[in-house]
C-alpha cells in the first residue's frame, strides 16, 4: 500500500477583512496539537536534504524530533545552537526557497512546514518563560566592534559572545534591529518579539550602543584603537528612486521613508505617537519584492481605499515571497504587472495627482538573468493616484564607506570581501546587504556567523 | 541620557539648551546638526549644533516653537532628559580663508550662523554680520555674534532696533558700498535664503545656504530631505545641509517643507489644549 502523506497543517490566520484594519500579526501560530500533527509528517530521512537548504545549517530533523517528544523548549535550544533568532526566522525566512524546497516530501507532496515549527517552539519557549542563557565562556580580554544592529550584526554579536569575546554593536538609529524594526511591519514581525530576541543577545553579553553613527561620531580607525576587529553590516540603506519627472512631488515616498515612519516611528498610531504619514486614498506601490508587499499592506491598514502594485515585469519574475504576494492579494491589493511609470503629474499645490505609465512586454534575459522589460510604444495611460511608494530596491549607503576610503568598494558602493568576509582594510570584515545588495534576513545572519568564525580564526593566528 | 544642563529663553518661543553629549561635543564641527527625539513617542527632528564645549562635554541647540515637537522641547527644563540625540550629522562647513565673509542670519537662523562665523573668523576671514528679525524682541544671540564679527549690521522689519528693513536691503547697501565680498553665508527662512541668493547671483558672489527640510533618519537612508540642486538630486542630511545658494530649487523646497501642515496643525492644537488643561 502506498504511504499516505497528509498536506501541511494549515496556519490559522486573521481573515483579510479583519486584518486590514489592524497591525496585528496575520499568521497566528500553530497550537501544540497542530505542531504535533505537523511534526510527525517528517519522515526522518537517513540523509536529510533540508539541512543543506538552510543558510545557517540548523539541525532540522533533531529539532523536529524534540517537538514529537513534546520537548518544545529543548527544541528551541537545539535551533539556537546554530540560529540565535528562531522566532524571527520562523516568521520571515523564505523557507519555500530554502529548507522546504530541499525537503524530500516536496517532490510529490507538500514539504514539512519547517518554518512554522521553528516559530512554534521559539514562541513556546518565550511565552512559557523557559528561555535559558547558555553557559558563556570567560571573557578572553578581547573586544570586537560590530557596525549595525540588524540581523547580521545581532547574529555576529551572539556568536562572538559564545566564543568568549565581548561584542559592542554600534547602531545609527535609536532602537536596535535594523530592517527588523524599520522595514518589516508589525503584522509580519511584532516588535515585542524582536525586543525579546535582542534581549536574549544582550543577556549573552552583547552590548548595543544606539544613536551611534560610525563614520560620523567615530571613524573606523578610532574604533580600532579600542577594539581588535570590526564587522560592518550596515545593510543596503540607500533609497532608489526612478529618476523620472515629478519625483519630488509631495506624496511620493521611498519605501524606506514610508516603512520607517510606519514601523519604527509608529505612524499608524499618530496622535499617540508624533510621526505622521500623509492621508492616502489611492496608492501606487512601485516594485514587487517583499518591501513592496510590506509597503502596500501597510498603506491599506492606514486607510487607503485602493492600493495598486505596479511592476515592470510579470508575476513570474516578482521577487517577493509567494506567501506575501498571496497575503497581499487576499487583502485586495491589485497587481498591474508589465507596467512602468514614465512621469509623475502633480496638482498646483505640488502634491502628486497622477502617474503616466507605459505597458511593457518581456524580451531576452538581462544581466540579472530575468527577462528584460521592453516598453510597448504608444501604450501610455494615466493612473490617478495621491500617493506613490517607491519600492524598487535599495542600494549601498555610502556614509561609512566614503568616510573610510581604504575599504575597497565596487562601482555601486558595495563592500568587496574575500571568501572569508575580509575587506581590504586589515581587521575589518563585512557582510550582509552592504556586500551582496538587498537579500534576506537569514543570509545576513549567515554572514554574521561566518564573520565571527573568521575573526576568531584571524585573531588566533597572530 | 542626554540631560539638559542649562536652559535659557532667548526670545518669545525661542529657547537655548545646553545638552550633555560628550562624544558629540568632542567630534562635531561647525555646520553639523543633531537629530533629537524629545520623548519616547516623539518624532525625529533636526537641530543645528549652535555651540559646544568639548571639555565639559555639552552641545548647544536653539529651538523655535512652531509645532508640537518644538513646543514640547521648549517646555522642558534643565535637568530633564531627552529621549534620543544622535550626531554629529551632515557635512561640516568648508572653512577656508576666503577674505571677507558676509554672514546673514534671519530670525532663529542666527543660531546656525554663529558657529560658522566663529570658525571663519578663527581662520582669518573678515566677518561682516547682518542679523535680521521681525522686531527687537525676536533678535537672538546678538552678544554671541558681536564676539566673532568685525562689523555687525542689524535690521528689524518694524525698525524697533537697528535699521528698518530686510536683511536683503542691508546686503544691497553693503554691496553698493563697494567692499569686496568673497563669500556670503545665509541661514534663515527659506524665502530669505532665496532672495539673498537671487541678489548675490546678480553680482556673482559665492553664496552658501543651510537648508532644513523635513528629516526622518538623517543618515541618507530615507530620502525625505531630498532637494534639487541645479539638475541633481541631493539629500540635505548627508550631502548638505549646506549648498550653493545659486543652485537650490527654493520653491520646491518650500512646497516639500509644508507637506505635513495639516497634520502639524492638528498635533499642535491637541498639544496646546492638553497643556492648557494641565495648567488649570
Amino acid at each position: 500500500m502506498a504511504i499516505e502523506i497528509k498536506p501541511k497543517v494549515a496556519m490559522p490566520e486573521q481573515s483579510p477583512e479583519a486584518r486590514i484594519k489592524n497591525f496585528n500579526e496575520v499568521p497566528l501560530g500553530y497550537t501544540e496539537k497542530m505542531a504535533q500533527e505537523e511534526a510527525v509528517r517528517c519522515i526522518m530521512c537517513k540523509k536529510p536534504q533540508c539541512i543543506s537548504g538552510c543558510p545557517v545549517e540548523i539541525d532540522i530533523p533533531a529539532f523536529i524530533q524534540l517537538i514529537i517528544e513534546g520537548k518544545y523548549a529543548e527544541s528551541a535550544r537545539k535551533i539556537k545552537e546554530t540560529n540565535t533568532l528562531p522566532a524571527i526566522c520562523g516568521r520571515v525566512c523564505p523557507q519555500e526557497t530554502q529548507c522546504e524546497l530541499k525537503c524530500v516530501l516536496s517532490k510529490k507532496f507538500q514539504p514539512v512546514a519547517i518554518g512554522r515549527l521553528e516559530r512554534f517552539v521559539a514562541d513556546y519557549e518565550r511565552e512559557h518563560n523557559l528561555v535559558e542563557i547558555p553557559k558563556i565562556p570567560k571573557w578572553n580580554g578581547k573586544k570586537v566592534a560590530i557596525i549595525g544592529s540588524g540581523p547580521g550584526g545581532l547574529t555576529c554579536a551572539g556568536d562572538l559572545a559564545l566564543m568568549g569575546y565581548k561584542a559592542t554593536i554600534f547602531e545609527a538609529l535609536h532602537q536596535p534591529g535594523g530592517v527588523l524594526i524599520y522595514g518589516i511591519p508589525e503584522f509580519r514581525l511584532p516588535k515585542e518579539i524582536l525586543r525579546a530576541e535582542v534581549g536574549y543577545l544582550q543577556k549573552l553579553g552583547a552590548e548595543i550602543k544606539t544613536n551611534y553613527v560610525i563614520g560620523k561620531i567615530k571613524t573606523i580607525d578610532e574604533i580600532l584603537k579600542e577594539y581588535v576587529a570590526v564587522f560592518i553590516c550596515t545593510g543596503a540603506g540607500l533609497p532608489v528612486f526612478m529618476g523620472i519627472e515629478g519625483e519630488n512631488s509631495a506624496g511620493i515616498y521611498s519605501a524606506n521613508e514610508f516603512l520607517t515612519r510606519v514601523n519604527l516611528m509608529r505612524a499608524y498610531r499618530f496622535g499617540e505617537y508624533d510621526t505622521p504619514v500623509l492621508d492616502m486614498k489611492r496608492v501606487a506601490v512601485l516594485g514587487a519584492g517583499n518591501t513592496a508587499m510590506d509597503a502596500a499592506r501597510c498603506s491599506l491598514r492606514l486607510g487607503a481605499e485602493e492600493v495598486l502594485l505596479v511592476y515592470r515585469r510579470s508575476r513570474t519574475e516578482a521577487p517577493a515571497r509567494i506567501e506575501e504576494i498571496h497575503h497581499a492579494e487576499e487583502e485586495g491589493i491589485k497587481f498591474h504587472f508589465l507596467t512602468n511609470p514614465t512621469r509623475y503629474i502633480s496638482a498646483g499645490n505640488g502634491h502628486i495627482k497622477a502617474m503616466e505609465c507605459l505597458r511593457m512586454e518581456l524580451g531576452e534575459p538581462d544581466s540579472s538573468g530575468r527577462r528584460r522589460p521592453i516598453p510597448i510604444q504608444g501604450s501610455e495611460f494615466i493612473m490617478e493616484v495621491d500617493t506613490v511608494l517607491v519600492a524598487i530596491g535599495a542600494g549601498a549607503n555610502p556614509l561609512l564607506t566614503k568616510a573610510t576610503p581604504d575599504i575597497a568598494v565596487d562601482k555601486k558602493g558595495y563592500i568587496i570581501i574575500d571568501e572569508e568576509l575580509r575587506t581590504s582594510k586589515k581587521w575589518v570584515y563585512a557582510g550582509g546587504d552592504i556586500v551582496t545588495g538587498s537579500a534576506t534576513v537569514i543570509e545576513a545572519m549567515g554572514s554574521g556567523k561566518r564573520a565571527a568564525r573568521t575573526i576568531d580564526k584571524d585573531l588566533k593566528s597572530i | 541620557m542626554y540631560k539638559i544642563i542649562r536652559k535659557k529663553k532667548l526670545a518669545p518661543l525661542v529657547c537655548l539648551f545646553d545638552i550633555l553629549a560628550p562624544d558629540i561635543a568632542k567630534k562635531h564641527k561647525a555646520g553639523q546638526f543633531v537629530i533629537i527625539i524629545v520623548n519616547e513617542k516623539g518624532e525625529r527632528i533636526p537641530l543645528t549644533i549652535a555651540d559646544a564645549n568639548p571639555i565639559e562635554g555639552w552641545i548647544t541647540i536653539v529651538c523655535q516653537a512652531v509645532g508640537k515637537s518644538t513646543y514640547t522641547l521648549n517646555d522642558m527644563k534643565a535637568s530633564d532628559e531627552l529621549f534620543s540625540v544622535v550626531g554629529p550629522l551632515g557635512q561640516p562647513t568648508h572653512i577656508e580663508k576666503y577674505g571677507t565673509c558676509v554672514c546673514v542670519g534671519g530670525g532663529v537662523g542666527i543660531a546656525p550662523v554663529y558657529p560658522i562665523a566663529e570658525a571663519m573668523k578663527n581662520c582669518g576671514n573678515k566677518i561682516i554680520s547682518i542679523l535680521g528679525a521681525r522686531t527687537k524682541d525676536l533678535l537672538i544671540m546678538e552678544d554671541y555674534m558681536r564676539k566673532v564679527s568685525d562689523e555687525i549690521i542689524i535690521t528689524t522689519d518694524d525698525g524697533s532696533y537697528g535699521k528698518k528693513g530686510l536683511v536683503t536691503d542691508a546686503l544691497q547697501e553693503l554691496i553698493n558700498r563697494g567692499d569686496k565680498i568673497d563669500l556670503v553665508l545665509a541661514i534663515g527662512p527659506v524665502i530669505m535664503m532665496k532672495y539673498v541668493s537671487l541678489l548675490t547671483k546678480k553680482y556673482n558672489i559665492k553664496t552658501m545656504v543651510s537648508l532644513n527640510p523635513i528629516m526622518v533618519d538623517g543618515t541618507g537612508m530615507c530620502g525625505v530631505c531630498r532637494v534639487t540642486l541645479g539638475e541633481e538630486r541631493k539629500f540635505a542630511c548627508v550631502d548638505g545641509p549646506e549648498f550653493d545658494g545659486h543652485l537650490v530649487n527654493y520653491d520646491e523646497l518650500m512646497m516639500r517643507m509644508s507637506m505635513y501642515k495639516n497634520k502639524e496643525k492638528i498635533a499642535l492644537e491637541n498639544y496646546l489644549k492638553q497643556r492648557n488643561q494641565k495648567c488649570l
